[in-house]
């Protein structure tokens, strides 16, 4: 393990992800990517009293279905790094609680799956541990209710607003395996450009995805068309627009290898999502079945994964704050000769 | 390359679509007036059957409070106010849905500190200035009054 840069890291032995799966709610369901999923909840409350312990639900779903893919007891896993977007995490504390593996609680907004997975890499890239695993989820009604307002009230979403996904996302990482492989890792900076509009959450993480695709790009070596996929994770469809002619601004192209899982995960014309999906759920899911499916199979080879979360609260925002945002990234591929530098 | 925020607010304005102002104030047109027809016919109504213009009043404001109530529970306010916006927000039932649905929402955290402390979480505010208003305009009209 290399720290090539500031907060860039680079891994001679990149650990291997041998499990991962995804469970979401009816609505990604009926998405395009709903054949992907490994499972789809059509009761929204998955038969739990409270919104909170649905989410939670969530989590145990898509630890246990990855546990059990893998063929391991959740003693064999030295790790556990896990978030949500609920205050204090509770959505994995009580998703987790019953598991017995030693966690690290993160809060990276809707960043947290690449936080996650950022960190279980270092640490079993490291040579500390040999099975690390990374969890995060989001609940649309539990996100509303305290990001919002009330299910049944009404009000007008405006234009930019963005759904919150319901859904889970769970890999395992592992020191040795056949992969997909983390190659490197990239740790986000705060970005703030002074946005204060919460239904526009996509404009204020745009400055962050490409502060971190620039930083990575640039320390790396290597060109946006040496990615088959640079995939951002809930900037929806105008914070997209956004990083990109921020990229170009710099002379960095992505429009043709770019995507993002917000866009990805909802069909724009007949699901009403007006800008995009959003939630630490949106890339958890898109990324542990898609994307990681596509790697293993080697439909996809190389995918920089850009995950970026709104770091407001609602007290802050309240206050007048501006939206601060991060952005880390992961880079995933297919095999060991697939990582740019090994070839 | 450095983007001031100024700059880069221009940018998002230029990325972010805006309302379809036309077909959205034409909905809440509709579905509002709709609500005023509904009142206009409860109304008639209560006059007809021999009830008292006070009466009346009362009668009609409670019964749009009711429907809008039971549509909240019934989940169907929010999808009609998902295209008339201020159509159903204005009218005395989009207050009733602001009541209801918190009341709704946060009975998962109990009667006491959930429904009965969240109930008034939208209203609220409403509520309070609205009184405020009510005393100052009392006090000019009595000014006023009492002057001339």
């Amino acid at each position: 393990m290399k720290q090539i840069e500031r907060g860039i890291f680079t891994f001679e032995a990149p650990p291997s992800i041998n499990a991962f799966s995804a469970v979401v709610g009816k609505k990604e369901g009926e998405g395009p990517l709903g054949n992907y999923f490994d499972h789809i909840f059509t009761d929204t409350k998955l038969g739990q009293d409270t919104w909170e312990q649905a989410e939670s639900q969530l989590q145990t779903e898509a630890v246990n279905r990855t546990l059990k893919k893998a063929n391991c007891a959740p003693e064999d896993v030295s790790l556990l790094f896990a978030g949500d977007l609920l205050n204090q995490c509770i959505g994995s504390t009580y998703g987790l609680r019953d598991l017995g593996i030693p966690l690290f609680g993160l809060y990276g907004a809707c960043s947290t799956m690449a936080e996650s997975l950022a960190l279980a890499s270092l640490m079993t890239a490291s040579g500390a541990v040999s099975r690390t695993l990374a969890v995060t989820s989001s609940h649309f009604c539990s996100a509303e209710r305290q990001f919002r307002f009330p299910l049944e009230y009404g009000g007008v979403r405006t234009p930019t607003a963005q759904w919150t996904v319901t859904g889970a996302g769970a890999a395992l990482i592992c020191a040795e395996g056949n992969g997909p492989y983390v190659a490197a890792v990239a740790v986000g900076r705060i970005q703030d450009l002074g946005i204060t509009d919460v239904n526009n959450m996509g404009a204020a993480m745009a400055p962050a995805a490409a502060d971190t695709i620039k930083r990575f790009l640039s320390a790396t070596k290597t060109a946006p068309d040496d990615y088959d996929l640079i995939l951002t994770g809930d900037l929806g469809f105008i914070g997209s627009s956004l990083l990109c002619e921020l990229l170009r601004m710099d002379q960095f192209h992505i429009e043709q290898v770019h995507n993002d899982c917000g866009k990805m995960i909802f069909n724009r014309e007949t699901q009403d999502v007006h800008g995009g999906g959003s939630g630490c759920g949106c890339s958890a899911s898109v990324l542990c079945s898609y994307i990681l499916s596509g790697l293993r199979s080697k439909r996809l080879h190389r995918v920089l994964f850009a995950a970026t979360g709104a770091l407001m609260s609602t007290t802050s925002i309240q206050q007048g704050e501006s939206i601060p945002g991060i952005s880390h990234a992961v880079l995933l591929t297919a095999s060991k000769e697939d990582i740019p530098w090994n070839y | 390359m450095n983007l001031s925020p100024t700059q880069y607010e221009a940018l998002v304005k230029r990325a972010s679509p805006k309302s379809k102002a036309p077909k959205t104030i034409l909905c809440a047109f509709l579905i509002g007036g709709g609500i005023c027809v509904i009142g206009q016919l409860l109304r008639s109504w209560f006059l007809s059957s021999n009830i008292s213009e006070t009466h009346t009043a009362t009668l009609v404001a409670a019964s749009l409070i009711l429907l809008s109530a039971l549509l909240t529970g019934l989940g169907v306010y929010d999808n009609l106010a998902k295209y008339a916006g201020a159509g159903t927000l204005v009218p005395i039932t989009g207050f009733a849905n602001a009541v209801v649905s918190p009341a709704l929402e946060f009975k998962s955290e109990g009667f006491i500190l959930g429904l009965g402390a969240k109930i008034f979480i939208i209203a609220g505010p409403v509520i309070a200035y609205g009184t405020i208003a009510s005393v100052i305009y009392g006090v000019i009209y009595w000014l006023f009054t009492a002057a001339f």
